[in-house]
């Protein structure tokens, strides 16, 4: 013992410091930490240097000046006489929104066709597989390119305008349908329908427990969609049942009123819909198959139904399997929507590119679309994550 | 040891040199050197810049380009361009890749002051104008309310036009597309009743991308200025001289009558001490500009003068058949006037 310590001791005193491991550890990572940071302020103090040097502004200011250039759609009120931090907000909400109907739906579209793509129908199974196969080997933006080109091409100007059915109208300024005239009694209606989902998740609570305790099943979707239509035409009764509606009229140039899809949202909201949808279909297939196929055979053993083994057995398990993989396209499908700009959505970089090319201001419009999509993605990352977690497999 | 050391000595490069400034050279040193002027040109406008069949540029932007690097190297063609999207342009000419932006681009206050630019003298006085088509059955930019607008973004134009509806009380709505190919399409394709850009860049695009020119008309209204000329970097003061005085020497020499045929007889014959002065036939104005004497001589002898280069690009006898207008020398009551060289 003595002698082994004692060997220890004068080995490390002889040793010099740098082959000591603790100092290495420690030593590499200050000097990562030093690189990084000088890295980072050698870029900064260059960019500052430069743009001193060439005379070119810089700084946020510009965002409270009057921005004076239009934006076709917005979900906030803006015109030009509103200042470019507004002009970024609209863009932001657009890129939100596109985003956040693409995900709804290339979920949709992506399951369905990575459920067809197993079914033991051959022409299902072939066209799914057509399908995925076309859509996810061609450049998205060619894809937004032939949307667009097909919708603003194909379909008639305003003046000719297709109309399957009174108020509605299809052309090459896109797809006007009658809305209600705006009414404060929606905003209550809205509040009814949380009401709802509030209703919905407490019967399907109550529904569990009781099939624990008695055996007895309770039809908690049927009642909770029940309650989805039932609340809101409630409280739209009690509000008088205002049926005004605003129709899309043609006045000069264009349809005027109504709500308008218009051909830049549409062809990118289609884009990025059906292109993430192939891969997310593909996930899908992958999580089904991935389960064990003693596990659905074991099911059928017991006595469930074919659907009851999807959803109690299948499901639950790919799950798993599928959730990592679909946050990641996810991202792509939130990221890729900048490709609006090519086709004339006004989306984040769409609106923020026009920013920076009236104001000059480069480096600070950049940094705002790098600020913006990160924390979209974080979010993402985050709520996806958060799901993931919630439906592992519990271990004991 | 050795790698912490070589580590430790990146570092401190890495920092010292965030402090040293650039090595300063000067454009024309840089332009020497390397044998040929970066010239940022836009990526397809027939008569400003536009590459033909064979892939040479042509057009009265690249003219001017063409001009200057025969004023600085000699030699017309030793000129490389660089297209680019209205919106890259400001920041090609920033970062230093080209040394001179010429691309029909406005000259503004803004643009002057916190884009860090310098505007050499206007080689096109342009307005902005509408174009619809015909059978759309509009005769003035005011039965305009309601349209959709094509417009390319990054540009004076976007401004001029939400101005233009603003100030009379009219609403429109905006198709915002990058690249000029798609605005194209989006305009002929119907997705917009009105076009909107530059009056001869209308023009340009009605003679080159429409089928029938004759289906489309460009509206009498014209709603903004727009002074077209060269921009450079701030920085360089020489370089900006040399620019502009290329460009005053192209106007003069119209003037004066040289042309790119008769520049060699004016030169060995003319007794006029303004014509000597030009094409360095007594010294001094090149090594006034640090370059050799006959910088204004190469550059009328290769490229013309203003007159020829605007009637070989956009003038009557081309597709875009435009007039000189404003465009006109001075002494026939255009805004065409070069500072006296002297």
């Amino acid at each position: 013992m003595a002698v082994d310590s004692d060997r220890g001791a004068s080995a490390s005193s002889k040793t010099p410091f740098w082959y000591d491991p603790r100092f290495r550890a420690i030593f590499f990572q200050i000097l990562t930490v030093v690189l990084v940071v000088a890295g980072i302020g050698y870029l900064v103090s260059n960019v500052m240097t430069n743009l001193e040097r060439q005379n070119i502004a810089s700084g946020f200011g510009f965002l409270q000046r009057e921005a004076g250039f239009a934006i076709a759609e917005s979900m906030v009120s803006y015109s030009a006489a509103d200042t470019y931090g507004r002009a970024f907000i609209v863009g932001i909400l657009n890129t939100f929104r596109v985003a956040l109907l693409g995900i709804v739906l290339a979920t949709i579209i992506g399951v369905l066709v990575g459920v067809a793509r197993l079914s033991t129908n051959w022409l299902i199974a072939k066209l799914a597989s057509v399908y995925i196969e076309v859509l996810r080997n061609i450049p998205l933006l060619l894809q937004l390119f032939i949307w667009y080109g097909v919708i603003t091409v194909s379909l008639p100007g305003p003046r000719q305008a297709m109309s399957p059915v009174e108020g509605i109208y299809l052309s090459n300024r896109g797809f006007m349908i009658p809305a209600p005239v705006a009414d404060p009694i929606h905003a209550y209606m809205g509040i009814a329908a949380l009401l709802a989902l509030a209703a919905g998740y407490l019967i399907r609570r109550w529904a569990k427990q009781r099939q624990i305790d008695t055996g007895k099943q309770f039809p908690v979707y049927k009642t909770s969609l029940g309650l989805l239509i039932l609340f809101p035409a409630i409280a739209w009764v009690l509000g008088g049942a205002p049926t005004v509606m605003e129709l899309p009229t043609l006045q000069g140039f264009n349809f005027r009123g109504g709500l308008t899809l218009t051909p830049e949202f549409a062809a990118l909201l289609f884009g990025l819909t059906f292109y993430t949808a192939a891969f997310i279909a593909e996930i899908v297939r992958g999580g089904i198959l991935a389960v064990s196929h003693g596990q659905s055979e074991a099911a059928f053993a017991l006595g469930l139904r074919k659907g009851m083994v999807l959803r109690f057995i299948v499901l639950p398990q790919a799950l798993r399997i599928i959730i990592p993989p679909t946050t990641s396209q996810y991202l792509n499908l939130t990221k890729n929507s900048s490709l609006a700009v090519a086709i004339g959505y006004p989306d984040l970089v769409s609106v923020g590119n026009t920013t920076l090319n009236q104001t000059g201001q480069a480096i600070e419009a950049i940094t705002i679309f790098m600020a913006v999509y990160l924390t979209l993605s974080l979010t993402i990352s985050l709520i996806m994550n958060w799901y993931n977690r919630a439906i592992a497999l519990v271990e004991r | 040891m050795k790698l912490k050391s070589i580590l430790a000595a990146g570092a401190v490069v890495a920092v010292a040199g965030a402090a040293l400034p650039a090595a300063a050279q000067s454009m024309v040193e840089t332009i020497t050197d390397r044998g040929e002027l970066n010239c940022g040109v836009s990526t397809g406008l027939a008569g400003f810049s536009n590459p033909d069949s064979e892939g040479n540029w042509t057009g009265l932007d690249v003219d001017v380009c063409k001009a200057i690097a025969a004023a600085i190297l000699g030699d017309a063609d030793a000129v490389s361009y660089t297209p680019a999207t209205a919106q890259q342009r400001f920041t090609i000419l920033q970062s230093g890749e080209v040394d001179l932006l010429s691309r029909n681009t406005t000259w503004t206050l803004t643009r002057d002051t916190s884009l860090g630019l310098h505007f050499a003298p206007i080689t096109f006085y342009d307005g902005q104008g509408f174009m619809v088509p015909r059978e759309l059955g509009v005769t003035s930019a005011l039965e305009l309310d309601g349209a959709a607008v094509c417009v390319q973004p990054g540009t004076t134009t976007e401004l001029n036009l939400a101005d233009y509806f603003r100030a009379n009380g009219m609403e429109f709505e905006p198709v915002v597309i990058e690249q000029l190919d798609e605005v194209n399409a989006a305009y002929f394709s119907g997705r917009c009743d009105v076009y909107t850009t530059d009056a001869s860049g209308l023009a340009s695009i009605r003679s080159t991308v429409a089928e029938n020119p004759e289906d489309h008309m460009i509206l009498p209204e014209l709603i903004s200025k727009e002074p077209l000329g060269p921009a450079v970097r701030q920085g360089d003061d020489e370089f900006f001289n040399i620019v502009k005085w290329v460009v005053y020497a192209l106007i003069e020499a119209e003037e004066y009558g040289i042309t790119s045929e008769n520049v060699d007889d004016m030169r060995e014959n003319s007794d006029n001490p303004g014509v000597q002065r030009l094409l360095g036939a007594s010294a001094g104005m090149g090594e006034n500009l640090g370059l050799s004497e006959d910088w204004a001589y190469n550059a009328i002898k290769q490229v013309g003068n203003y007159g020829e280069i605007f009637e070989r690009n956009v003038g009557v006898d081309t597709p875009l058949g435009l007039e000189r207008g404003y465009n006109d020398l001075w002494t026939r009551g255009g805004l065409m006037y070069a500072m006296p060289v002297r």
